[in-house]
């Protein structure tokens, strides 16, 4: 009691800025928290992969730490790192950023996005966010006093934004726009021709581009195209990037950001004073990921697209109506009831299948379930047993 | 990926998938990926289906060696004659002929180092076109086929639900 009542005391005498208690709780917590009271789970609802990271990788974290390699790096991250993300981007998606002043390594793909929305957004601007999209980007987007507005996708697209949404939802007045293609939740990814388009958007009203392509490795159809790569937009998007999905190493904390100098240099400005360096360990992991690990990062892809058709297959037969996603490792289903939260704690309840409802990832996302596939094929094969007898009953 | 390909890296990961779940992540029907499984059979691209056995854990092990063995070669003797006097045993598991200090590396199983002992003193020694055998008995196995064993792997720490 007297515990509790000093506690009580604490609680009154500080008070939380405004700004961060105008900051909603995470949507997606409370089913955390339902699930982790369920025995004998199959979880669909990971947003990580379930590979462990290269056993390279793990090896050249290990063996950094032997030879001491445990102080500071420079700020922007070790300069061989970023020539190889400077080799790679190029190589791999035809992105030219020079590892002198136009990259930045960061603690994950999380800290870039931050960085990007702080260096670029004044708190009487607008941000536009792509959606349903990731959780973080409109809280960030908040915490910086600027308007946040949605830009819905839909299934008709096969939920990639195309000028008229964006039009339709007044983003031609917002100052940044942020985009994750290939998606979180939805699996879409955008082809050349609807990127050239929104480029095209983004010119005529002044957008500069947040465009966050942590899932470039996993596009399954078509090669991943970046939107910074079309003529005209280099210089007004900021890319972002990192280990965490396609080397499955999301515990290792480490991404990065491509942009022009200038913003790359005002990025790196908060970057220095907030987090100072980079996971040392983590960047030489990288390093080594960059250099060996290509092959197995393509490894992971194919078992990703097996598993990525087989949970397709199975909704298809199940008469579970689902638009074809062609990225990361999500399908984005309709709900086959009318009440999705109710569906999502019945399935979890019953059958012990976790799920989670679009709703939690935008407004457009409501009536859709998020289902990822980082999850073995046993475990799948199991999940879409149980979904059929669920549905059965 | 070409179809056959497909097939085939399926069955090499699993070679228990279903004909259904290969069609499920192929763009093959069930019927296609059967009538193609059954042509890589009867070219014998696929040559059997074994499944990965860790005997220890079955409390049934068996006595394992890998054999050295070097051979001397004549006019009217090659490797392949020499491989296949020796692979006819059933004992023998794997026969390869390598590179290296010796000729053939054959992987040999019987029921205990006893057996595997005389096996390759009585039968395989001597073969008149074989110099010279090394016996190494394997004490442990930690991989096998590609799957670790004896408590390998990576545990499974993600949380239940992320965003």
């Amino acid at each position: 009691m007297t515990q509790n009542r000093s506690q009580d005391r604490e609680h009154r005498a500080i008070e939380v800025s405004e700004r961060v208690a105008d900051v909603p709780p995470s949507g997606i917590r409370r089913y955390f928290e339902l699930a982790e009271e369920v025995e004998d789970i199959i979880s669909l609802g990971v947003g990580e992969p379930d590979f462990s990271a290269p056993w390279a990788i793990r090896e050249a974290a290990i063996a950094s730490l032997e030879r001491g390699a445990t102080s500071y790096t420079t700020n922007r991250g070790l300069r061989s790192l970023r020539e190889a993300i400077e080799t790679y981007v190029h190589r791999r998606f035809d992105l030219g950023y020079s590892a002198e002043n136009e990259v930045l390594v960061t603690t994950g793909a999380s800290e870039a996005v931050d960085l990007a929305i702080r260096t670029l957004v004044d708190p009487d601007d607008v941000v536009a966010v792509v959606e349903p999209t990731y959780l973080s980007y409109r809280p960030i987007g908040r915490l910086t006093g600027a308007e946040v507005i949605g830009v819905p996708t839909a299934v008709e697209d096969d939920f990639r934004v195309t000028p008229e949404r964006l039009a339709g939802a007044g983003a031609d007045e917002a100052d940044v726009l942020v985009m994750c293609y290939p998606n979180n939740p939805t699996g879409a990814v955008m082809q050349i021709d609807a990127l050239r388009r929104v480029g095209t958007f983004a010119r005529e009203h002044d957008l500069t581009i947040i465009s966050d392509e942590i899932y470039a490795e996993l596009s399954y159809e078509d090669d991943h195209v970046s939107i910074a790569s079309l003529p005209g937009m280099r210089e007004r998007t900021v890319v972002i990037n990192g280990f965490s999905k396609a080397f499955a190493m999301t515990g290792l904390r480490l991404g990065y950001a491509l942009g022009p100098a200038h913003v790359i240099d005002a990025m790196n400005r908060i970057h220095q004073y907030t987090m100072l360096s980079s996971p040392t360990t983590a960047q030489h992991a990288a390093l080594e990921g960059l250099r060996s690990c290509l092959d197995e990062v393509g490894s992971m892809r194919q078992s990703y697209d097996r598993r990525r058709k087989f949970v397709l297959a199975r909704l298809a037969e199940l008469g579970i109506d689902c638009f074809e996603a062609k990225g990361a490792f999500y399908v984005f289903p309709r709900c086959p009831w009318p009440d999705e939260e109710r569906f999502v704690e019945s399935l979890l309840e019953e059958e012990q299948v976790a799920v989670v409802p679009g709703h939690v990832f935008g407004e457009s996302g409501d009536g859709h379930l998020r289902v990822s596939y980082a999850t073995s094929l046993e475990q799948l094969r199991e999940a879409m047993s149980r979904l059929e007898r669920f549905l059965a009953e | 990926m070409e179809p056959r390909e497909e097939v085939l890296a399926l069955l090499a990961e699993n070679a228990r998938y279903t004909l259904e779940d290969i069609a499920r992540m192929t763009d093959l029907t069930a019927a296609e990926a059967e009538a193609l499984i059954a042509e890589l059979e009867d070219e014998g691209v696929i040559a059997g289906y074994q499944a990965v056995v860790n005997w220890r854990v079955a409390d049934r092990e068996r006595a394992r060696a890998e054999v050295e063995l070097n051979v001397t070669l004549d006019r009217e003797t090659s490797y392949d004659d020499i491989a296949r006097r020796i692979a006819g045993f059933p004992e023998v598991k794997t026969l390869q002929l390598v590179s290296g200090n010796y000729d053939f590396l054959a992987r040999v199983e019987a029921g205990s180092t006893r057996e595997i002992s005389r096996f390759v003193s009585e039968r395989i020694a001597p073969v008149p076109e074989i110099t010279q055998t090394v016996t190494h008995f394997v004490m442990d196995t930690y991989k096998e086929q590609g799957i670790q064993m004896n408590g390998g792997g990576d545990e499974d720490d993600r949380l239940s639900i992320s965003p």
